[in-house]
């Protein structure tokens, strides 16, 4: 039997170091591993014997691109842990800062990271000298979302400004103003991509995924919702540990996540959007049925169709709420430290992202739990291989790794976050 | 309550009134101190910029960056003059300085630590090329790296081109330095 081995040394426009060995037997793919050896960085320790006050700044240096959601899901779970509700314009302030996340992010990711596959370049480098006036648009886009972060942040990366029962500082509407002004350019430059983005050619892979996501009574939702999937997952966060399990695989340092009793399930743009597809704006709505998605969308490759109509969502949405904004009368709301179990669960640009803490009486941190999106979506990630790549077997070798390389690619997979490097290793046999 | 960073949040609420001040008179110039102050010689670059803060002439904005690509491409924006500082790793002995006039010629992107999601310094000088957003002016000075330990101080030999670097900085954004007639690409130590 011919005997083959691919290898990629580094893939290129996926955050972290890790490794992808595809096993193809007989013309058939018999497994897929996605190994993830960068080594754990420990912040659930590092959180252990810290003040809960300290969580919202700790949990923002996990990501550089996500810090929000780290921060979003630490301060949720605080306030469910001392029994505080953060509402009014606090609540809405805080959305808005997701909003910011979601359109830097998602647009990194669309123009700099997956567009280059589906238009055939190696990179946004090579894809911006045909693709000039299309990159630019990218950048200015994100800029905007980061001009978000900034504001209500107090930094583009790594934010410092969100603490437990609000902010450090809110914004004077005046503030708002300008940012209004960039947002309406915005919201039509993220139109101009969903239809960028959907005049790209996508292979025809489905697959029945399980989709997991948050589901709120109105909004499409960002910090907020019940944890609900497309096969009758109905549960608050309090309930995550119940149905769901870390484990560890020998192939990976990060956790793999499955439901308690196994099987695999998909969280990200695809899950929100096709279990949240009600709750988008109205403009967005009608830009997703012009790019041709129905309100479910099982294909992985239009996944960029999805995130450009989820900046697109956060572009709308960060207008109304500074259109409605009024100045709060306090930054945030008082504090007392007391013993208690918190739960947080908010939507990452890339998916769920759950935290647990459980606090002494003094507000130390006792245990900390962090659950982030890529590696709920390892299993995920290895299942679309072992469905999909079967049916390129017969590509260039060279196209064939393409293929590999885009397909994990469409989960935008934040490796660091999940414990860098991506090596191919193609095994025929 | 009392803030976990409070010297922190002082300083970035202090950043904000900055940058409302500097919206207004867009910088014509900037020194930019890329890497990460915890992790060892990356913070090179960020400890140059410290050095330059408030000794440079008014119009020149210093600022501490992480190297994120698109970011740093879009703080370039309407600038003439931009300096960049950052730690390389191109094999040289430990605090060795390099100097690069990007507008003629490429970074060694293998040269250059890999930022967020592989897009770092080289990658937003070659954009900027390709998308024609290169300052007119755009100087690149490397810090040869020895130790990235998560925590670590600088090493001594990186810590002794720092303040060199500082130097050479300020002799060339004060016009008194020859630096921008050499050749695009030359080991000064």
């Amino acid at each position: 039997m011919a005997s083959k081995t691919i290898k990629v040394n580094y893939l290129a426009r996926v955050e972290g170091e890790s490794a992808l060995k595809v096993v193809v037997r007989d013309g058939m793919v018999k497994s897929a591993q996605l190994s993830i050896f960068e080594p754990p960085r420990f912040f659930e320790a590092f959180l252990r014997g810290r003040a809960f006050t300290e969580a919202p700044d700790i949990t923002a240096r996990i990501c550089g691109i996500c810090p929000v959601a780290y921060q979003m899901s630490a301060v949720h779970a605080m306030e469910t842990a001392l029994g505080i509700t953060i509402d009014g314009p606090l609540r809405e302030l805080r959305r808005l800062l997701y909003c910011g996340e979601w359109i830097e992010s998602h647009t990194l990711h669309i123009y700099m990271l997956h567009a280059p596959d589906f238009l055939g370049y190696a990179g946004a480098i090579d894809m911006a000298r045909d693709h000039g006036e299309a990159v630019r648009r990218g950048l200015a886009l994100k800029k905007a979302g980061n001009e978000i972060i900034a504001l209500l942040g107090g930094r583009e990366i790594h934010p410092i400004n969100v603490c437990v029962g609000g902010f450090y500082r809110v914004p004077r509407r005046r503030e708002l103003l300008p940012l209004a002004e960039r947002l309406k350019w915005a919201r039509d430059a993220a139109l101009e991509t969903v239809r960028w983005a959907a005049s790209f050619d996508f292979p025809d892979r489905e697959r029945d995924y399980v989709f997991v996501a948050l589901r709120h009574d109105k909004e499409y939702p960002f910090n907020e919702g019940r944890i609900v999937s497309n096969r009758g997952l109905d549960i608050a966060a309090s309930k995550y540990d119940e149905h769901f399990e870390e484990t560890h695989v020998e192939h990976s340092t990060a956790l793999h996540s499955c439901f308690r009793g196994g099987g695999s399930y998909l969280v990200g743009p695809l899950a929100r959007y096709s279990l949240n597809f009600d709750r988008l704006s109205q403009v967005a709505q009608e830009a997703a049925r012009e790019a041709g998605l129905g309100p479910i969308c099982t294909n992985p490759y239009r996944s960029i169709v999805v995130r450009a109509i989820e900046v697109l969502y956060a572009c709308d949405e960060a207008l109304r709420i500074i259109d409605a904004y009024e100045e709060p009368e306090r930054p945030s709301i008082p504090v007392e430290p007391h013993a208690g179990v918190g739960f947080g669960a908010t939507e990452a640009p890339r998916g769920l992202l759950y935290q647990r803490y459980r606090l002494e009486s003094d507000g130390t941190i006792a245990e900390a739990r962090i659950v982030p999106p890529t590696s709920q979506n390892q299993a995920s990630i290895e299942e679309d291989l072992a469905n999909f790549i079967g049916g390129f077997l017969n590509l260039p070798e060279a196209d064939l790794r393409h293929r590999c390389e885009q397909t994990v690619r469409n989960y935008d997979p934040c490796i660091s976050c999940a414990t860098h490097f991506l090596r191919l290793e193609m095994d025929r046999g | 309550m009392i803030p976990v960073f409070p010297a922190l949040h002082i300083f970035c609420v202090l950043k904000w009134i900055e940058a409302e001040d500097m919206a207004s008179d867009h910088p014509r110039r900037i020194v930019l101190g890329i890497g990460n102050p915890d992790r060892g010689d990356d913070a090179a670059g960020q400890a140059v910029v410290r050095i330059l803060r408030g000794v440079l002439p008014l119009d020149v904005e210093v600022e501490e960056h992480s190297g994120e690509a698109t970011s740093l491409l879009s703080r370039l924006d309407g600038v003439l003059e931009a300096f960049l500082v950052d730690a390389c790793n191109s094999g040289a002995p430990s605090g060795t300085v390099q100097r690069f006039d990007v507008v003629t010629t490429p970074l060694p992107k293998d040269a250059f630590g890999l930022s967020t999601h592989g897009l770092g310094v080289a990658e937003a000088v070659e954009l900027g090329r390709t998308l024609g957003q290169l300052p007119p002016r755009c100087i690149v000075y490397a810090i040869e790296g020895d130790s990235y330990e998560a925590g670590a101080p600088l090493s001594q030999p990186v810590a002794a081109a720092v303040a060199d670097v500082a130097n050479r900085l300020r002799s060339e954004i004060a016009g008194n330095g020859k630096s921008g007639e050499q050749a695009p690409c030359m080991k000064l130590r």
